[in-house]
């Protein structure tokens, strides 16, 4: 009797653990189902294909004097490029990468130190900062000023003061010719 | 049984079948109210009347909204020029949700003020935060349907607010955008969630009605009713309470609607939105603006955005930062000048806000933002400790009737009867 009762406890406490398993599996499994139809309704959310195909321009830079900038769009965000003057680049080179918040050598931030290109978008919260059109405001460091929150960018468009944690970012471009560079 | 109520054998039939009428009788009609309830109680019903005015509305605009880049802004001139009535509509949509914050602000404090936090309505109190939020984030939606500089700029500002989160936060912010800006699969989706989001909030909002119902209204002086002798029916007394206050609220949002439309707006907001430059001083819509002066006021980004969005997480753990037991401001002396001094705080960050970040202003925002954090994590908790309350009246209807030996005896009389 009493051999009997034991064994019928193990058997019930193996099948207990079996249960357990079959109970733990298939939460696991309708986990994983779960999941894997939430995906696709999250992704949907991500730039589409065509959004994507929308990543390169080419931009004629000939007829972009000294001193003068111009603004193109590319990707729905403004891209600076700045025909920089000899100041500009001589100030630009000679700040000591100690004095930066996120320290880029200016060299780092161009291919041809003539021309400055960057997309013209406040690392703190995006806006658009000032300093392309003759007369507006272009900051403390003589280069660009975000009027929203207070950001001073140099001649490089390097974040020197204000809430913005880093440097105006260069998107990725190349010289197709003298006069042409191809953004994206 | 309950069916024997009505006399209408079409209603008896149906409540039977379905206890609708069941319901509303209980919880319209003989609910037990405390008899001591003042205006500021008049804020919940109007907060429902507003949700109802902008769901209507704004079902009603989009029959004639078009969320296009190339065709939204066009789309609401022509709402406010040539849609019959549209400029009506819209005007009391856009200025509606302006009073549904007003109201609901009040509301707020109302429960700030009379504790209506503490136990047993904290989960009453966590969901009106919840309120809070899904509102702040269909009004913020909403905004940018109009495709405006403020609208657009307005978007930016606050989807980068992501971009804060260490290591996935540009991802988030690319996948909000759907692309590589602000643009037309934003615009789409915004219009989707802020057709959805309203819903949700009358979800939460039956939920919260749920949760109120199960205590009763807390009321001026905090202690719970004694008896029936301390409550009346919601109707007819507080129903015609209600539409008082309704008709005076309504007085207020007729005059803005038709006297000062855009007091409340932005001008630059006319504008289409060009996303190649920025306005020179953008600003949110006003019932933003004491978050926004906590964001401007941190001069980390991380940091900014971690209070901002902390400023509404302390509410919801408020019912354990206050232990004290005593409910009402009215007996707790400290207490009280604390609340006005945070109310007043609350008004300055409105107004430096709307102010450049600059100069003075910011050493303000400091102040007020380290004030608001230090009401609520440092002088609420030790004031639960420290403060002597004043003694608590017998009853809410010693109360009313002015707790004289009369008074008593007369609401003697009534407890037996
Ligand atoms: C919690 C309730 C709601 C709030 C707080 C709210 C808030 C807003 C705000 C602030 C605007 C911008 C108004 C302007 O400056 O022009 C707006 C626009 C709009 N809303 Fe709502 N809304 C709510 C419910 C709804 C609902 C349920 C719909 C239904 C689809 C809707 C449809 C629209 C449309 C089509 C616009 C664009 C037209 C316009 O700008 O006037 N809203 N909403
Ligand atoms: S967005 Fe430029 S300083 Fe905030």
């Amino acid at each position: 009797m009493v051999k009997k009762n034991t064994e019928k406890k193990g058997s019930r406490e193996i099948q207990q653990g079996r249960r357990d398993f079959i109970v733990v599996a298939s939460y696991a499994m309708a986990g994983i189902g779960a999941a894997a139809v939430a995906w696709p309704l999250i992704d949907q959310m991500n730039p589409a294909a065509d959004t994507l195909a929308l990543a390169s321009i080419e931009v004629d830079i000939s007829k972009i004097e000294v001193g003068q900038a111009i603004t193109v769009k590319w990707r729905g965000k403004p891209v600076f490029i700045k025909h920089r003057t000899e100041g500009e680049i001589n100030s630009a080179q000679s700040v000591e990468l100690s004095q930066l918040k996120d320290p880029q050598s200016d060299v780092e931030r161009v291919i041809n130190p003539k021309f400055l290109v960057m997309v013209g978008v406040c690392t703190h919260l995006g806006c658009v900062p000032l300093g392309q059109k003759t007369g507006e405001i272009r900051g403390e460091y003589n280069g660009w000023f975000c009027p929203c929150h207070g950001s001073h960018y140099d001649s490089s468009g390097r974040i020197r003061k204000g809430p913005a944690p880093l440097n105006l970012e260069i998107p990725p471009y190349q010289f197709a010719s003298n006069s042409l560079i191809k953004i994206g | 049984m309950s069916a024997d109520k009505f006399s209408n054998p079409v209603v008896r039939w149906i409540d039977h079948r379905l206890p609708i009428f069941s319901f509303m009788d209980h919880e319209l009609n003989e609910y037990p109210t405390p008899k001591n309830l003042n205006y500021f109680w008049n804020f919940g019903s109007l907060a429902g009347v507003s949700l109802v005015i902008m769901i209507v509305t704004g079902i009603v605009l989009a029959m004639s909204y078009t969320p296009h880049v190339d065709h939204a802004f066009q789309s609401v001139e022509r709402i406010m020029r040539d849609v019959n009535h549209g400029w009506l509509l819209r005007y009391i949509h856009m200025n509606g949700a302006s009073f549904f914050f007003i109201v609901v602000f009040i509301h707020i404090f109302r429960g700030l003020y009379y504790g209506s936090y503490k136990a047993p309505r904290e989960l009453l109190w966590i969901l009106g935060v919840l309120i809070l939020l899904l509102m702040m984030a269909t009004a913020f939606m909403g905004y940018v349907l109009p495709w405006g500089q403020m609208s657009f700029w307005g978007a930016t500002v606050i989807t980068n607010l992501f971009s804060a989160i260490p290591f996935i936060g540009d991802s988030i912010v690319t996948m909000l955008w759907g692309g590589f800006s602000v643009d037309n699969p934003t615009l789409n989706r915004f219009f989707a969630l802020h057709y959805l989001m309203p819903f949700l909030i009358v979800g939460v909002v039956i939920l919260h009605l749920v949760a109120l119902h199960r205590f009763g209204s807390n009321n001026p002086i905090g202690i719970d009713p004694s008896g029936p002798q301390d409550t009346v029916p919601f109707h007819p007394y507080y129903t015609i309470k209600d539409f008082f206050g309704l008709s005076v609220f309504l007085s207020l949002f007729a005059a803005a609607i038709f006297f000062f439309p855009n007091f409340m707006g932005h001008p630059d907001n006319y504008i289409p939105a060009n996303p190649m430059q920025t306005p020179a001083h953008i600003v949110p819509e006003w019932y933003f603006l004491p978050f926004y002066a906590i964001l401007r006021a941190v001069p980390d980004k991380l940091g900014g955005v971690l209070a901002m969005f902390g400023a509404i997480a302390v509410l919801f753990i408020l019912p354990w930062l206050d232990r004290s037991p005593i409910r009402s401001g009215n007996f707790r002396p400290i207490f009280r000048i604390f609340f006005w001094v945070f109310l007043a705080d609350c008004i300055a960050l409105g107004y430096l806000g709307g102010m450049p970040a600059e100069g003075i202003y910011v050493v303000l925002s400091r102040v007020a933002t380290a004030w608001y954090f230090l009401h609520f994590l440092v002088i609420l908790p030790l004031l639960s400790v420290i403060e002597t309350p004043k003694p608590l009246p017998q009853s809410l209807s010693k109360s009313v009737l002015g707790g004289t030996a009369m008074a008593g005896a007369a609401s003697a009389v009534k407890e037996k009867m």
